[in-house]
């Protein structure tokens, strides 16, 4: 087995497990803490896909700032005692998962019907994809409308979240 | 370049996308709700990427790029209705919360 390969199978291994300890951890803190390693794999898994500057926007936005904001958040709430955070297994979870082994076997299903072989191996021009220059080529020419649009949208979130976590709602 | 057919990407992210609904559908903690989204989000990224490396076609990655700017954003106003929620229920569980509930 060539050595991609190895790293493909340790990284969706560990991609699979981490998101596993995400959903099953009773502390919220160990939550994020394996949400960010779910998404150092996945950026592994960017890399074997020769999607570099995914792979450092990946660390950067998604383990650096938004899970920083998380964990924030919940050293802000001070979610005291070990107690309230207890969560039992019941009626509920039991459904939920059912429904997401037919879910999983559905996906696996429909993505895995049909193989076709054009795919079976990434193409060697792949690494010409995912430069910095060919995604900023491309970001400046046919989708600067939607880039600009973009910041119209942090913008809003931007105000929406200040306004949202200032006021004192009274009811 | 490697052998690893695209269908192993899309049968992982595929996997990845059903532990993130199934963490959305078991959970009571809003804050761990959310972070299932952040999942679900990741596996459909990997999903974008695949076929873009595979098909060679530059498209799927800019995609992912919006798709995390839409992923700030949701993480920004989604804490943000946490701790608004937090600071006049006092608690984070969403099967507490029923000011809505018809």
């Amino acid at each position: 087995m060539e050595i991609s390969a190895i790293f493909f199978y340790v990284l969706a291994a560990g991609a699979v497990a981490t998101g596993l300890l995400t959903i099953t951890r009773r502390n919220p803190v160990s939550s994020a803490m394996f949400l960010i390693l779910h998404f150092v794999c996945l950026t592994g898994l960017y890399l074997t896909l020769q999607a570099q500057l995914l792979a450092v926007l990946q660390v950067l936005v998604y383990a650096g700032a938004i899970m920083v904001l998380v964990l924030f958040v919940i050293m802000l709430l001070n979610l005291g005692d070990e107690e309230k955070l207890t969560e039992s297994v019941n009626q509920r979870s039991l459904v939920a998962a059912a429904i997401g082994a037919v879910f999983a076997l559905q996906l696996i299903l429909a993505f895995t019907f049909d193989p076709s072989p054009r795919y079976s191996a990434l193409p060697d021009n792949a690494a010409s994809v995912g430069t910095v220059e060919a995604i900023g080529n491309e970001m400046f020419t046919t989708f600067l409308f939607p880039f600009e649009a973009v910041s119209l949208l942090l913008l809003a979130a931007v105000i929406g979240s200040i306004i949202l976590a200032k006021r004192k709602l009274r009811s | 370049m490697h052998s690893i057919p695209l269908e192993y990407y899309l049968a992982l992210s595929a996997v990845l996308f059903t532990i993130g609904s199934v963490g959305v559908l078991t959970r009571r903690n809003a804050i761990i709700i959310f972070m299932s989204i952040e999942l679900m989000l990741n596996a459909v990224n990997l999903t974008l990427v695949a076929f873009s490396a595979y098909l060679g076609d530059i498209g799927g990655q800019i995609f992912v790029f919006f798709v995390m700017t839409v992923a700030a954003a949701e993480a920004s106003v989604g804490l943000a209705i946490v701790l608004a929620l937090f600071r006049n229920k006092e608690t984070v569980y969403v099967d507490e919360v029923n000011v809505m509930k018809w």
